[in-house]
């Protein structure tokens, strides 16, 4: 092989003084906060929708059956596009304005990234509710549980317990999906990978660095949602919690 | 305290309950059986609106059940319920599971509930599993744990749904033995159940239910000795053969 490996290229300076490892570490830390930044985002607006599409009000299961099927029909590079270009045109002009001019890139990577996630979460929290016997809501009821309190303290706690593996799954693919948001402008890690290559052509070193910084990430969340799931063990239970990734 | 009146309800075409009524007096224990898929547990499942129904009325300590503007809330906070399968909420232990009701729904402080549960837990012989989590335990014990629940609301009455029948044959009587204590200490009680020597003991009346109709509401005495419809004697005769 007559590739020239150079491991030193990423101590040396680039054009804007920042030297190639600082780029990536930027990059890494753009990508973790869209990362997290989309998948709190996801979790709370996929449970909302889980959850209303297993009540008995038609409205709310057609609003979030609609949403579902939109947002996994449609590519997740396309949702970028119309959250960072399409959107903002259909805003009042004022509030499109600000959205183009004001709001940071990120902010709209995030909303763009965790409404697409949302959609997948909802579909697991579904199922892990539906999953859940009639009886424990009955029980909630017979208690005097409004409808919400029986999602609050019985169905939802045992809901996630269940889904927890397949949650893990997803937090790990906010991770890698948040990659596609260098095309919206996002100055994050596969962005700065694309730069680096054009800048220095070291390809191989850059794309093994690259590689690994991501599994690294995606493994750290596994690890940590791995944790979660131990200690939220229920005792005395194997239905729940089990199950590997 | 429940009176059901003139109470029907089908999906579709299918009648699940035609004009039922009966009712249960303060301090009266009323055995409800019949074969599978008669309609009994639907008829207690109404009493507290776990059930729609379609027609009748059912009030419950004079508030109406199927009204408009009844909170059913706070209807079921007042009427206890136990369930076939148990029904604790696994996720909890079962100190939490007989407090949290008590303080997300009557407003109880933290420790006024867990004192409330312990003694009641106390009072069902599960004083040493408070600790524990529902898998943990038997199914007698959770049907116990269960009961005890229901009774941390301070219930002006209980509904039972087959209490017994999942339960393996050597766990039936440690929960008879807490329902016959409850019978014979005055609380109403309205209970959906195979166990005829619970009726004997404790009822004071028992209704036959089949085809969703209410075939048989006699005195205990009247009921097993002398059931005047065919259908409550066949029904017998099968189950007490043994």
């Amino acid at each position: 092989m007559n590739y020239h490996w150079n491991w030193q290229f990423f101590l040396q300076q680039t054009d804007d003084g920042l030297r190639y490892y600082e780029w990536i570490l930027s990059g890494l830390g753009w990508t973790t906060l869209v990362s997290l930044g989309a998948l709190a985002l996801a979790l709370v607006v996929g449970s909302a929708l889980g959850v209303m599409r297993t009540t008995e009000r038609r409205a709310l299961v057609l609003i979030g059956d609609s949403y579902v099927d939109l947002f996994r029909n449609i590519p997740l590079i396309v949702q970028l596009f119309l959250w960072f270009f399409v959107v903002p045109e259909l805003l009042p002009e004022v509030l499109g304005m600000w959205v183009k001019q004001q709001l940071p890139y990120v902010a709209t990577a995030i909303v763009g990234l965790g409404l697409y996630t949302a959609a997948r979460i909802a579909e697991q929290v579904k199922s892990g509710i539906q999953s859940l016997s009639r009886g424990q809501r009955n029980a909630g009821l017979a208690l005097g549980f409004t409808e919400w309190q029986t999602y609050r303290f019985v169905r939802l706690p045992m809901a996630y317990r269940i889904v927890l593996p397949a949650l893990t799954s997803e937090a790990m693919n906010v991770f890698k999906n948040s990659s596609v948001t260098y095309a919206v402008g996002m100055l994050e890690l596969y962005f700065q990978y694309k730069q680096i290559i054009e800048k220095t052509s070291q390809v191989l070193e850059i794309t093994l660095v690259v590689t690994l910084l991501y599994v690294v990430l995606a493994f750290t969340m596994n690890r940590l949602l791995g944790w979660v799931e131990r200690r939220t063990r229920v005792p005395g239970l194997i239905a729940a919690g089990q199950g590997g990734h | 305290m429940i009176e059901i009146n003139n109470v029907s309800k089908w999906y579709d075409d299918f009648r699940v309950l035609t004009e039922c009524t009966t009712r249960v007096a303060a301090g009266e224990v009323v055995v409800v059986c019949g074969p599978s898929g008669s309609g009994k547990s639907t008829l207690i499942k109404c009493v507290n609106a776990l059930e729609p129904f379609n027609e009748g009325s059912i009030t419950v300590d004079g508030t109406s059940v199927g009204a408009r503007g009844t909170s059913l809330p706070k209807l079921r906070a007042r009427v206890g319920m136990v369930f076939q399968h148990f029904e604790l909420f696994p996720h909890m232990s079962i100190t939490d599971n007989l407090a949290i009701a008590q303080i997300k729904v009557l407003g109880r402080g933290r420790d006024e509930a867990r004192q409330k549960g312990l003694a009641l837990l106390d009072r069902v012989g599960l004083k040493a599993h408070a600790d524990k989590f529902p898998g943990q335990l038997s199914g007698g014990q959770q049907q116990r744990v269960a009961i005890a629940r229901a009774l941390a609301m301070d219930p002006i009455c209980m509904l039972f749904d087959e209490p017994t029948s999942a339960l393996d044959p050597e766990m039936i009587n440690e929960v008879l033995d807490v329902m016959v204590e409850l019978a014979q200490e005055g609380m109403t009680m309205m209970c959906v159940t195979h166990e005829m020597g619970f009726a004997r003991k404790v009822a004071s009346r028992v209704i036959f239910m089949d085809h969703g109709h209410i075939v048989e509401d006699d005195d205990k005495d009247a009921f097993f000795g002398n059931p005047h419809s065919e259908r409550a004697r066949q029904f017998l005769d099968k189950i007490l053969q043994h």
